[in-house]
């Protein structure tokens, strides 16, 4: 009798334990896959929900790495309703799967045309565009007597050989971001040639996006490359890190919005989708990022240049999610297999 | 030689009260390996019975087949006029102790001896009377509230004979009930337990490999080895007419040769020495014949001369065993022990006169 | 005589009948939760990207990358390097606790089991604060970069230690004296007595310990994901396949290429359990040792300074999580607790795993118990018995982040019926009960073992059902093994990242993965005050379990005193 009523209860306590509490409620909830930044989750929770009052965000967040693997794992059977905040990269391959519902939100045509999906109706909509950038430790840069560096031309210069880190671009969609900007920027020979030379510099490849930075904010090393919106956080908490945007072309990566196919609730989804595109939504995205994808749309983000935009590589967003794989397989092949650590 | 072995002469068949266990052609195999070969058996009711021989010889195997903890793989087992061969465990009638005696660590004496007494049979009331009865019976009244580790070994024991009786089964299974316990309290608590079983008159088989065990309690002994039965009687028919060398070799203890029939009908050929022996008489000449001959049958001086075939023999070691003495004779190559009372004990060196009683030989053909 | 005997037919009775339906049961679980999300998996590693069959060639292609080659030696090599430095270390302290007179045995074994109740997080943070580049203790390293090889190991050490030191100081507390005696008397040299009376005794806790070290680290991908720079390992090749380039194909040749070595062990492992019989004997009288200082003064020093170490590295990751930022603003701040600050699941996570754990501690126990019951004495044998040991072994084997994308592909599939698990509490739970399965099931089975083979035949022949025995005697009579099993479930799905990371919902996010999360957002402070909230969570129960464990000896244990 025993041995029947100890896993009956066992179940029983695993289930009221394991039972997502009910909820009785009107609103849709929606699940929202994103890689935005933890602190930019609470205030556009509450912008969305007040702006569509018949929704409820359910937020799913991870690295742009895991989120985007997630959604792709979970192709046959989504269980994200939009995707809010993602990298164009990761979209454009989802789009190449067949994984995005098309949906042009109201007002979608206003955006910069290469801020949205040159399809009909739209698979995405850009949000902002974030870059890449060097974070660059001044207390470090002191100690060991290393100058500023303005361009990616600089980061070049025998002084820094062993100061650099910057993300596997096979690991880190930032990585691969700085990567295609490099590309986009020099052409490819040149881009190739440079990354060589920087190899040199280099004392480790990343798994993270953002460890870079948060190691070159720590003092581990003079200067991580990374994107403009981590180190924000981190001279927030008091480190001695300034952000630079190279002044020779910077590769830029858009964060979008998407409907996934399939999901479960697809009106109000793009009732979200709507709100992602107003100019009440890019004012809010205008807090984190100097562009956003709204013309006219003034950012209240310190610290940017004023020629911000200009320095932005232009790109094919699509032209360049296609090779993907081709560039991670140079790269690897190039740079992968002298993995040995280098001082 | 198997089944039709049974009942050597001198067993009494005639006195075995109505059948209550069969075993019939029992066989037991482990994989590839037969731990049990066609054994057959009948146990009376209320009859003490041993299974006795080496390690290996398929004594537990058969106590286990008749419990159903390992069923036989093929043959019958009838209990009490039920076929019970294929029943699990729970479905026979049986009580059983084990070596080990697996007392239940947790329970208190009280409560292991009530473990069977269950269901809607045993209200409390009852059950704390029998428990009181059992408790009696087994001398443990004063132990009740005791655990198992706070016992001796001895009283230990008594539990597990307790618990295996609380229900009344009709058949008791001990499996070498008394091997952990030391020599004292092991002789002591034999006879206990067949004082109880007497008293009882429950059917008993117990598993044992020490022979003074088994000649001491039981009705009848099961000589086995290496998976079949060499024999089945009383202590006194397995001692005195052993019906296998086995037996002969390891019931008690004796002097073994090897020799041949000899032409002249009635004679053996040891060792150079010519001994007669009638039991040979059947026997082809030049058949090769182990024998053997117990100490206390082996003849010394005067008592030696007045017998024919005896010879010359020299005294190599002498033991003293208290009421006897054990002494060591070679003659040739001819090695032999003989009992003698202590103040007749020849001199360790000295030659005496050896002879061994033509109707005390025990002599089998040997498989060619 | 020809053998005309007839078989026997064995009749089974129904209650036979309804514990090979118990055991068929478990089996199910595990297929469930194990062998079908596997195979979904590793049937990946056939298909391309479309789902069509292409035979070898992932393999073809990993095996012509350069990089498989290195990865996989690296991963052979520091999971070599750390289980040579780890196990005679674990040795020497387990030898210490058992077979020595030192004073605070007490302590060292609590402080020894302080990096499994942490999560890896933890001692990788806390030597990026000591070895860092610009770390306290930075001029130990002599110049060498605490990013790569040097940092794996270190964190490994640390993280693989107690495993090691557990499994040794059971099988040096299990020796006999009279085989010491034995030896001292045939007047041999106290090394002769290590070599010939002490080392065979111990050598399959040896090899068991060697064999769990280094499974551990081959599979372990949390340390050289913070701390192995871009020094590439086959469990950061999973990573790097999977979540840098969504590739689930070749992530599952990774994979599968990881079994390889963990398998190996595993092997190992089972031959060296076979070689194991007769070692003791049920009758050994237990060794106690007498006080001598040449022995005990050294092995004190040893206790006191792996204690140390490993009481230093937690105690700088509660300094780090205390600081306002390291290094340039060590201002003290409880600032780094106020979670909700950092996150948004903030102390709810927290909550969280506390339900998870409890839910797979509690579910886990009960499952892995009983069935290892059913194994050993209510069912066993036949193909179902073997079956079920089999892939109770299993888990042990495969590394978390493997088993977390198998559970996706599996439980999201379209056509499974038990997709309505997915994104619920209910699957996280399922995935700690699997992932931990292994040392639970060995933990169970051992325990279990213990006990006299002829309990339940007793039973039978008593007409007491076997489920009686096993509630009336078997559990009572192993519940601090039950205990044991229960908080080493709780412990290990509170701290574990990797098979967690893919499969929690928008309200089940466990706190282990908002270390992660903090720590990539550059938020290394509160990452470290998470991590010291999840220990102090697991140190609470395990200091419950010792002091309930006095309560429930003396309610349910009683009988063990003499």
């Amino acid at each position: 009798m025993f041995r029947r009523t100890l896993p009956a209860a066992a179940f029983a306590l695993s289930c009221a334990i394991a039972a997502p509490a009910a909820e009785a409620q009107q609103r849709t909830r929606l699940t929202v896959y994103t890689a935005l930044e933890n602190e930019q989750l609470a205030p556009f929770k509450r912008a969305a929900e007040a702006a569509v009052p018949s929704i409820e965000i359910a937020w799913v967040r991870d690295s742009t790495g895991i989120i985007t693997a997630r959604l792709i794992a979970e192709r046959q059977n989504p269980r994200a309703d939009i995707v809010w905040g993602l990298s164009v990269f990761s979209l454009l391959q989802m789009e190449a799967q067949d994984m995005l519902e098309p949906y042009t939100p109201r007002g979608a045509e206003a955006l910069r045309s290469n801020f949205r999906s040159d399809r009909s109706p739209m698979t995405w909509t850009g949000m902002d565009a974030f870059v890449s950038a060097i974070c660059f430790n001044t207390v470090v840069a002191q100690q060991r007597n290393l100058p500023r560096p303005s361009t990616w031309a600089d980061l070049l210069k025998p002084a820094y050989r062993g100061q650099i880190v910057m993300p596997n671009p096979a690991s880190s969609g930032t990585g691969f971001l700085t990567v295609a900007g490099w590309l986009g920027a020099q052409g490819n020979d040149a881009a190739w040639t440079y990354m060589t030379q920087l190899h040199e510099n280099m004392q480790v490849y990343t798994h993270s996006g953002s460890a870079p930075c948060n190691n070159a904010a720590r003092g581990e090393y003079g200067m991580g490359i990374s994107f403009d919106m981590r180190a924000v956080t981190l001279r927030n908490q008091g480190a001695p890190i300034e952000i630079i945007v190279p002044t020779d072309g910077v590769g830029f990566d858009l964060e979008a919005t998407a409907l996934i196919r399939g999901g479960r609730n697809a009106e109000a989804a793009k009732r979200l989708a709507d709100f992602a595109v107003s100019r009440q939504a890019m004012e809010l995205y205008g807090r984190y990022y100097a562009l956003v994808a709204l013309p006219g749309v003034q950012p209240a983000v310190q610290n940017y240049p004023a020629e911000f935009e200009q320095r932005l590589v232009s790109q094919n967003f699509r032209d360049v999610a296609l090779r993907r794989d081709a560039i991670l397989r140079e790269w690897s092949s190039r740079f992968d297999a002298k993995s040995a650590p280098r001082n | 030689m198997s089944a039709g072995l049974a009942e050597a002469p001198g067993a009494a068949l005639a006195a075995a009260p109505a059948p209550y266990l069969v075993v019939d052609q029992v066989s037991k195999s482990f994989g590839t390996f037969r731990a049990l070969e066609r054994a057959s058996l009948t146990v009376g009711a209320g009859e003490f019975v041993s299974f006795l021989g080496p390690s290996g010889c398929g004594k537990t195997t058969l106590l286990r087949a008749i419990a159903g903890l390992d069923p036989a793989t093929s043959g019958r087992i009838v209990q009490d006029g039920r076929d019970i061969t294929g029943l699990p465990p729970s479905a026979r009638d049986f009580g059983i102790v084990f070596q080990s005696y697996a007392l239940f660590p947790n329970l208190n004496v009280s409560e292991n001896i009530a473990y069977g007494l269950r269901g809607k049979a045993w209200p409390r009331s009852r059950r704390q009377q029998r428990v009181a009865e059992l408790l009696t019976l087994v001398g443990l009244a004063d132990q009740a509230t005791k655990y198992p580790a706070q016992l001796s070994g001895g009283q230990q024991q008594r539990v597990a004979l307790a618990r295996a009786l609380a229900n009344e089964p009709g058949l008791l299974l001990l499996d070498e009930p008394l091997s952990a316990l030391d020599a004292i309290v092991r002789l002591h608590l034999r006879q206990e337990i067949r004082a109880l079983q007497r008293r009882l008159g429950v059917t008993t088989v117990m598993v044992t490999h020490d022979q003074e065990e088994a000649m001491g309690v039981s009705d009848r002994v099961v000589v086995m080895s290496r998976g079949r039965i060499e024999q089945i009687g009383t202590p006194e028919a397995i001692y005195r007419h052993p019906a296998t060398a086995f037996v002969a070799g390891f019931v008690g203890r004796s002097s073994h040769f090897d020799a041949v029939v000899d032409a002249t009908p009635g004679m053996l050929r040891a060792e150079g020495l010519v001994l007669p022996c009638p039991a040979t008489r059947g026997l082809l000449f030049g058949t090769q014949v182990s024998t053997y001959i117990r100490p206390e049958d082996v003849r010394l001086g005067p008592q030696a001369q007045a017998l024919p075939g005896h010879f010359v023999a020299q005294v190599t070691h002498v033991e003293f065993l208290g009421p006897i003495c054990r002494v060591s004779l070679e003659a040739g190559r001819l090695r032999l022990e003989a009992d003698v009372h202590p103040s007749l004990v020849p001199a360790v060196g000295s030659d005496v006169m050896a002879a061994l009683p033509e109707d005390r030989l025990l002599v089998f053909p040997q498989d060619v | 005589m020809s053998d005309l005997a007839l078989p026997v037919r064995v009749q089974v009775p129904l209650e036979q009948r309804l514990l090979r339906l118990g055991l068929l049961l478990a089996l199910a679980v595990l297929l469930l939760g194990l062998v079908l999300p596997l195979g979904t998996l590793l049937l990946r590693a056939f298909e391309d990207a479309d789902g069509h069959f292409v035979g070898l060639a992932n393999f073809v292609a990993y095996v012509a990358t350069p990089s498989l080659r290195i990865a996989a030696w690296n991963s052979l090599w520091t999971a070599a390097l750390t289980t040579i430095i780890v196990v005679p270390l674990a040795f020497g302290f387990a030898y210490a606790l058992t077979r020595s007179c030192i004073p605070g045995k007490g302590i060292f074994r609590a402080v020894m089991l302080l990096p499994v109740l942490a999560p890896s997080l933890l001692p990788a943070l806390a030597l990026i604060y000591l070895f860092g580049n610009q770390g306290m203790l930075r001029v130990l390293l002599f110049g060498e970069s605490i990013y790569g090889p040097a940092g794996i190991v270190a964190a490994q050490v640390f993280y693989c230690f107690p495993h090691a030191a557990l499994i040794l100081a059971v099988a040096l507390s299990t020796a006999d004296a009279r085989l010491y005696e034995a030896a001292e008397v045939l007047k041999a040299g106290r090394a002769r007595i290590f070599a010939t009376v002490t080392l065979p005794v111990a050598r399959y806790g040896l090899v068991s310990a060697s064999v769990v070290v280094f499974t551990l680290v081959v599979t372990d991908f949390g340390i050289p994901k913070v701390i192995g720079g871009q020094f590439p390992v086959l469990a950061t090749d999973v990573y790097k396949q999977v979540v840098g380039l969504q590739n689930f194909n070749m992530g599952a040749v990774v994979g599968l290429v990881l079994l390889l070595p963990a398998i190996g062990a595993f092997l190992l492992d089972r031959w060296a359990d076979g070689q194991r019989a007769g070692t003791l004997s049920g009758r050994a009288v237990p060794y106690v040792p007498k006080p001598r200082r040449a022995r005990d003064l050294p092995l004190l020093a040893l206790c006191l300074l792996v204690s140390t170490a490993l009481v230093g590295i937690v105690g700088v990751a509660i300094w780090g999580s205390l600081v306002t930022f390291w290094p340039y603003n060590l201002t003290l701040t409880l600032n780094n607790y106020d979670f909700d600050r950092f996150d948004t699941a903030g102390w709810s996570a927290l909550w969280t795993s506390v339900r998870i754990a409890l839910a797979a501690a509690v579910c886990g126990t009960a499952l892995v118990f009983t069935t290892a019951w059913l194994l050993e004495r209510g069912a066993p044998g036949g193909k179902l018995g073997h079956a079920v040991r089999f892939i109770a072994g299993l888990p042990l084997a495969v590394p978390g982040l493997v088993l977390g994308l198998a559970f996706i592909l599996f439980f999201n599939h379209p056509a499974n019926p038990f997709g309505f698990l997915y994104g619920t509490l209910a699957i996280l739970v399922l995935n700690g009960m699997v992932h931990f399965y292994t040392v639970m099931h060995l933990t169970a089975a051992t325990a279990i073992r213990q006990l006299d083979p002829e309990f339940e035949a007793v039973g039978a022949s008593l007409k007491v059902p076997a489920v009686v025995t096993f509630g009336r005697v078997t559990v009572p009579i192993c519940l601090p093994a039950i205990l044991d099993i229960a908080v080493y479930a709780f412990v290990n799905v509170m701290t574990t990242v990797s098979a967690v990371i893919f499969l929690y919902g928008p309200d089940t996010k466990p706190a282990s993965v908002a270390v992660v999360h903090m720590d990539e957002a550059g938020q290394a402070s509160a990452a470290a005050a998470m991590a010291v909230t999840i220990l102090a969570v697991t140190c609470s129960v395990k200091l419950l379990q010792l002091a309930s464990g006095g309560l429930v000896e003396r309610l349910t244990q009683r009988w063990r005193r003499r």
